[in-house]
């Protein structure tokens, strides 16, 4: 099967029906005006105490069947049959019992803590004419991600420290307004981009005793110019991931830089974060494609003066940027590469006998510089996982033909289900050399004793990707709590690290009282030419427990240290934020703090951007 | 609560302890020949294959890290890496074992045999077995049993094999390999061969650590060794030995392995098979070297009765659990794994309090005779008739009425005492003498000993100084139960007050001072004094006030027994100073040491000057010498014109020991 070019058009996976940004149709009418009416569409769209759209999300039907709803991606719509079966044997979970958020999703004002303003920042902000709001909801909506921990307290009901009040700018200008009278009357600003942390980088200090302004960039979600001679685009940093790519494939271009988030994420989010995306063996990270920046800073705007490709300029002023997490300034605008749109698009996968097995041949597949656009290698669990989300086989040959599959990989070819393996590929580029490189791939992968299995569930594979995060609010409905997490770590370790973290894990949880046995599982998500990028997951059922959060964030430290004890890094591209800045010293050496807390000192003297991430 | 914690750990009464169970029985009950033929399919980690001896050998000659060091090797001395390739495939062909179960089939008949005649029982905690068989399933496993003779490696693979767990792999010393059949005959139940010392020599160390990691981290096998690294001829724990344990914990440092189980053994013989053997040996008569013709001299042995073996399985200990917060495994990160390094300092000091710990637990679970309470009884009785001149020995009831006592003590202190429940005392006690007459006699009435005409004093001393020493050997085995309480007892009657820094001082002088001599952890001394009071204290026997430690009047009888244990350490402590002090002179090389010191002793012996004759023991002697080096009181300096391991013996100012 082909996939065809309109499939392309849309990011990847993605299949959206229509845009979200409800608010470009809002701008223009609400300037100056201390409204919010027509800023809820975000969360009209969007869940506040979960992830993604509203109308999007798993549930279990009368028949006791997993359905998905809505009908933005392609599992929407569909029942999923091998869901509950998997629910209850992996976690003992029961449909019988259940955890409801236990507040309606409708906010009442009164649980929210009055806001703190600054009169004489207000009256001035006025002045402006830049929208901003002290509403309860849009505050609350503003003062988190999507940690665990910050989505089970907003279930609960429980909101710690909110922003006081959110700030809408329009442009760079607006924004350069709203820090100087930020650094006039010594307010604290919080930029929030797509709100998609995952390192509690949005919480608010809860010692924070100015006022807190929650800067949204949403509103600067224009592309300012695209430059064909140079294959450069112009863009204001509150562009949302999928809308970049809408805009750009409606010229012909794209970034190819499509990190997890890219449906919620911001542009000023992935600089601030130094984003990774699943693409990036074809088109880098972020660091990669950024060839300009402009923040503002309470010291003023800092930006290059020239767009040369490479400089020697001494350390590159970007990299003091990239990484900064909302601590130096606010990201308003950023040249970024853009490329043809890919021609072809393949997907892909392989089945190894082994996770071993599959890591040796990811491990060649980079030393011969040769990775697709994306590989990816799940281990066992996952590939069961992946399996469970199987949705309902439409005609009887389907199924034959699965169990047909089955039989040849388990008993003809001896693979131990309990072992075996699946790496996910997707391929890009013109169609020849797609088909070139996918033989050369596939010839790899057989030497490492791969068999392929398919573009059906290489494709898969992505979704699952994307609907993932919404699996989660499934589990917190029955008991289920888990997260994600991703280190980066040289080859020799990967094997290591997984089994160690995994292992590591599953005692964690045991030693805590957890009544059922965790779900412990990893992938490799990205190669490169010394060492990979590991992701791992992990949930268990709480019933029985009576502060489920914290024995969940105590495993989840355990797990870090781990991580580090077995070589890898803090984070490959989600941050430090506050949830992992403990580590930062031993991470950068005391020389390294210093550094970064003396460019702190001189940027931001008045800790104005007061958000304490990082450092 | 964490303090009552503390209080239970610490109060030997509550130690819960496993019950036993006699693994002969059954052989004597049934087919040793069908026992050896059962079917055998042990647990193995994870559910793994075992290995078959070549592709365990080629999976370390291919290993990163022996690549590396025959480049280096090559590269130093300039030799083709081939050559140097070969070299290190010579090594490992000496080295591996070849694990056969046709063999391990054979030993277990032909030991079912022998263990039957010999021993009245063999029994083992099937619990500790039971927590065995789970900790090979989760982890690879490293068994440390004690060493008190040369049978307890074969016990071990015996007891696993009867028990369908899988069997262990073992180093042995190169000596064994002398013995042509016996060494390939050891080399098959699994025994592969490390030379004694092989300090510089970079490509044996790097194909022995390689070969011992790649079957631990494969899990293949258990791995087996002797943490005290020989035999203890005095069935005093020895000083642990770290070579094996950093090769061993080293796969966990480096994130190899999730995690590692460590499971020290401790074996308890009531008679060990070699105990004359160790007190001629100590003595200065040289142990024969191991061949086979003497091995079958050692039939004779097989006639004698050597009462009960107790095995006891310790609880498995997590190498993780052990450096949580002690190991910053990160100190990896930075070079690759393969490339040999000399462990930090923090890991040194770790491996080194582990040994510690597990010596320790070994010592905690060995099985104590009532035989050792009346070698401590005899002896001390023994040593009062020497300063009185007489040969009375001691009246039976007398003994019994002490016994009674003593086992009290024990029971008390936390002891792993085995006292038979149902016969009366009496006859407890007299099956114990029964079973060592060969060291003790019981005579119808009392009369003096009648020397011998034929031999000449000095004669009849060593050959009472074998009886001795065995006997102390017998004594020593309790000496854990009582070594902190009796070295706070020796302080309390050294130190010039009975204020408690005073005390402290004296105890933590004389702690430092035995160091070498008996197994108490570095840098433990408060911990350890703390102990000694808190056991004190408890038994009655001492009350500690904000400023003095009092003995009680009901404890003086325990304080005056504690100090008459460790008495002969002191004095022989004590003589070997004297010695140095008046008799050595600039050029006293190491070799020359102990017949020298010996000699010294001997004459004041004959002279009637020194009360215990265990001071000939060459252990003690060099455990002194060894004491004196550490704390700077004697030098060790390498000559010039002397061959190389000549070393010269410089008497710095040695330190008076307190009497």
């Amino acid at each position: 099967m082909d996939m065809s070019v309109e499939c392309v058009a849309s990011a990847s996976a993605l299949q959206h029906q229509q845009s979200v940004s409800g608010v470009v149709v809002a701008k223009g009418n609400i300037v100056g005006v201390p409204c919010c009416a027509l800023l809820y569409c975000k969360f009209e769209i969007m869940k506040w105490n979960g992830w993604g759209y509203s109308d999007s999300k798993f549930l279990f039907n009368k028949k006791g069947q997993a359905e998905f709803t809505g009908k933005r991606y392609r599992l929407s719509g569909m029942i999923i049959p091998g869901l509950k079966d998997w629910m209850e044997g992996t976690f003992g979970a029961n449909l019988q019992h259940k955890t409801p958020a236990t507040v309606s999703p409708l906010l009442t004002s009164s649980a929210v803590q009055p806001a703190t303003l600054n009169k004489a920042f207000l009256e001035e902000l006025k002045s402006t004419g830049i929208p901003f709001s002290h509403d309860a909801e849009d505050r609350v909506f503003r003062a988190h991600g999507h940690c665990l921990h910050e989505i089970f307290a907003l279930r609960e009901g429980k909101f710690g420290r909110v922003p006081d009040m959110v700030v809408w700018p329009n442009c760079h200008n607006d924004v350069v307004k709203i820090v100087e009278l930020a650094c006039k009357h010594n307010v604290c600003v919080i930029p929030y981009g797509g709100g998609t942390s995952v390192s509690s980088a949005l919480e608010c200090p809860p010692e924070e005793t100015r006022s807190i302004v929650s800067l949204d960039t949403s509103q600067m979600n224009r592309i300012l110019w695209i430059d064909e001679k140079n294959l450069t685009a112009h863009v204001e940093a509150g562009i949302v991931g999928q809308d970049l790519e809408r805009l750009l494939n409606e010229s012909g271009y794209c970034t190819g830089h499509e990190p997890d988030s890219m449906e919620f994420s911001s542009l000023g989010g992935w600089v601030a974060t130094r984003a990774s995306g699943m693409k990036k063996n074809i088109y880098g990270n972020i660091e990669d494609l950024v060839i300009h920046i402009r923040m503002v800073t309470p010291r003023g705007v800092i930006e290059k003066s020239c767009q040369g490709p490479r400089m020697s300029t001494g350390p590159d002023i970007h990299h003091f940027i990239m990484g900064s997490e909302g601590t130096l300034g606010v990201v308003t605008e950023v040249t970024m590469k853009i490329r043809p749109m890919p021609e072809y698009q393949k997907y892909g996968s392989v089945v190894f006998p082994n996770f071993e097995q599959g890591v040796a041949c990811l491990r060649e597949v980079a030393k011969q510089r040769c990775a697709p656009a994306s590989i990816r290698l799940m281990d066992n669990e996952q590939f069961k996982f992946g399996h469970a989300l199987k949705p309902q086989v439409s005609s009887i040959f389907t199924s034959f033909l699965d169990g047909l599959k089955t039989f040849y990989i388990t008993k003809f070819k001896g693979f131990d289900p309990n072992r075996l393996c699946v790496a996910t590929l997707l391929f890009e580029g013109d169609r020849e050399k797609v088909l070139q490189h996918e033989k050369q791939v596939y010839d790899i992968a057989a030497k490492f004793g791969g068999l392929a299995a398919g573009e059906d569930n290489g494709q898969r594979g992505y979704m699952l990707t994307f609907v993932i995060a919404y699996l989660r609010d499934l589990g917190m409905d029955y008991y289920v709590i888990g997260e994600s997490f991703e280190t980066s770590v040289p080859w020799d370790r990967v094997l290591d690290i997984c089994r160690n973290v995994k292992a590591r894990i599953i005692q964690e949880c045991k030693d805590k009282g957890v009544q059922f046995p965790p779900l412990s599982t990893c992938r490799v998500t990205q190669t490169y030419d010394t060492g990979a990028c590991v992701y791992f997951y992990f949930a268990f059922n709480y019933r029985g427990l009576s502060d489920p959060v914290h024995v969940y964030e105590q495993v989840e430290h355990a797990a870090r240290e781990e991580i580090l004890a077995n070589g890898g890094s803090l984070s490959h591209h989600h941050g430090v934020g506050k949830l992992r800045k403990e580590w930062m010293r031993d991470t950068v050496s005391n020389v390294g703090v210093g550094m970064l807390k003396s460019v702190k000192d001189y940027v931001d003297p008045d800790n104005i951007f007061g958000n304490r991430n990082l450092l | 609560l964490a303090q009552l914690a503390v209080q239970l750990h610490r109060d030997p009464m509550l130690k819960k302890r496993d019950d036993f169970e006699d693994m002969l029985e059954e052989r004597r009950n049934s087919s040793d020949l069908r026992y050896a033929l059962r079917c055998y399919t042990p647990v193995l980690y994870k559910g793994l294959a075992p290995c078959k001896a070549s592709m365990l050998k080629s999976m370390v000659l291919q290993s990163d890290q022996l690549h590396h060091v025959i480049g280096q090797v090559s590269r130093e001395t300039g030799r083709a890496a081939d050559d140097v390739q070969e070299e290190a495939s010579a090594i490992l062909e000496e080295m591996a074992h070849c694990l056969q179960l046709s063999t391990v089939r054979f030993f277990a008949f032909t030991l079912s045999k022998v263990f039957k005649t010999l021993f009245r029982s063999i029994c083992v905690n099937e619990e500790g077995i039971q927590r065995l068989q789970q900790a090979i399933q989760e982890h690879p496993v490293v068994l440390l049993p004690s060493h008190r003779s040369y049978m307890d490696f074969l016990l071990m693979s015996y007891i696993l094999y009867t028990y369908d767990i899988a069997l262990p792999v073992i180093a042995a010393g190169m000596d064994f390999m002398g013995m042509k059949f016996v060494g390939e005959m050891l080399r098959m139940s699994g025994a592969f061969f490390i030379r004694r010392s092989f300090g510089g020599d970079k490509l044996y160390w790097s194909v022995f650590s390689e070969y011992v990691k790649t079957m631990l981290k494969n899990g293949f096998a258990p791995v087996e060794f002797f943490l005290e690294g020989t035999r203890s001829r005095t069935s005093k724990s020895l000083t642990p030995k770290l070579g094996l344990l950093n090769i061993v914990m080293d796969p966990y440092l480096k994130g190899e392995v999730y995690d590692i189980n460590v499971v020290p053994v401790s074996i308890s013989y009531e008679r060990i098979l070699e105990e004359a053997l160790y007190a001629r040996e100590m003595l200065g008569v040289p142990k024969p070297k191991e061949s086979t013709s003497g091995l079958f001299k050692a039939r004779k042995v097989l006639s004698e009765d050597y009462g009960s073996i107790h095995v006891y399985f310790g609880q498995p200990v997590s190498v993780r659990s052990l450096a949580q917060g002690r190991v910053n495994r990160c100190q990896f990160n930075l070079v690759p794994r393969h490339i040999p390094r000399r462990p930090s300092e923090e890991i040194q000091s770790f491996v080194n309090d582990s040994a510690y710990r597990l010596v320790r637990a070994q010592e905690e679970n060995m099985v104590l005779k009532p035989w050792v309470l009346l070698a401590s009884l005899l002896l001390q009785n023994h040593h009062q008739d020497q300063t009185a001149g007489q040969k009375r020995g001691m009246v039976l009831e007398e003994l019994t009425a002490q016994a009674v006592w003593l086992r009290d003590m024990f029971r008390e202190y936390g002891a792993f005492l085995h006292w038979p429940g149902m016969n009366t005392v009496l006859k407890v006690v007299s099956s114990s003498l029964s079973l060592h007459r060969g060291l003790v006699r019981v005579c119808g009435q009392v009369k003096p000993g009648e020397p011998h005409s034929t031999v000449t004093p000095e004669e009849e001393l060593l050959s009472q100084a074998v009886i001795v020493l065995s006997c102390a050997s017998y004594r020593n085995q309790g000496l854990h139960v009582f070594l902190r309480p009796a070295l706070l007892a020796s302080a309390i009657n050294a130190a010039s007050s009975n204020l408690k820094q005073e005390v402290f001082n004296s105890f933590s002088f004389l702690r430092n001072m035995f160091s070498n001599e008996f197994i108490l952890c570095p840098g433990a001394t408060v911990q350890d004094f703390e102990e000694a009071c808190y056991l004190l204290v408890k038994t009655g026997a001492l009350q500690v006030t904000q400023q003095e430690l009092l003995v009680t009047e009901r404890g003086q009888r325990t304080v005056a027994f504690l100090t008459s244990m460790l008495d002969p350490f002191l004095q022989g402590y004590q003589v070997v100073c004297r010695f140095l002090c008046e008799e050595a002179t600039e050029n006293l090389t190491e070799k020359q040491f102990v017949p020298a010191v010996r000699k010294f002793i001997i004459k004041h012996l004959l002279a009637g000057r020194l009360r215990y004759t265990e001071v000939l023991s060459s252990d003690l002697q060099k455990n002194s010498l060894a004491a004196l080096l550490r704390l700077g009181a004697v030098q060790k300096i390498k000559s010039r014109s002397e061959s190389f391991n000549t070393a010269l013996l410089r008497l710095g100012a040695v330190q008076k020991i307190k009497a």
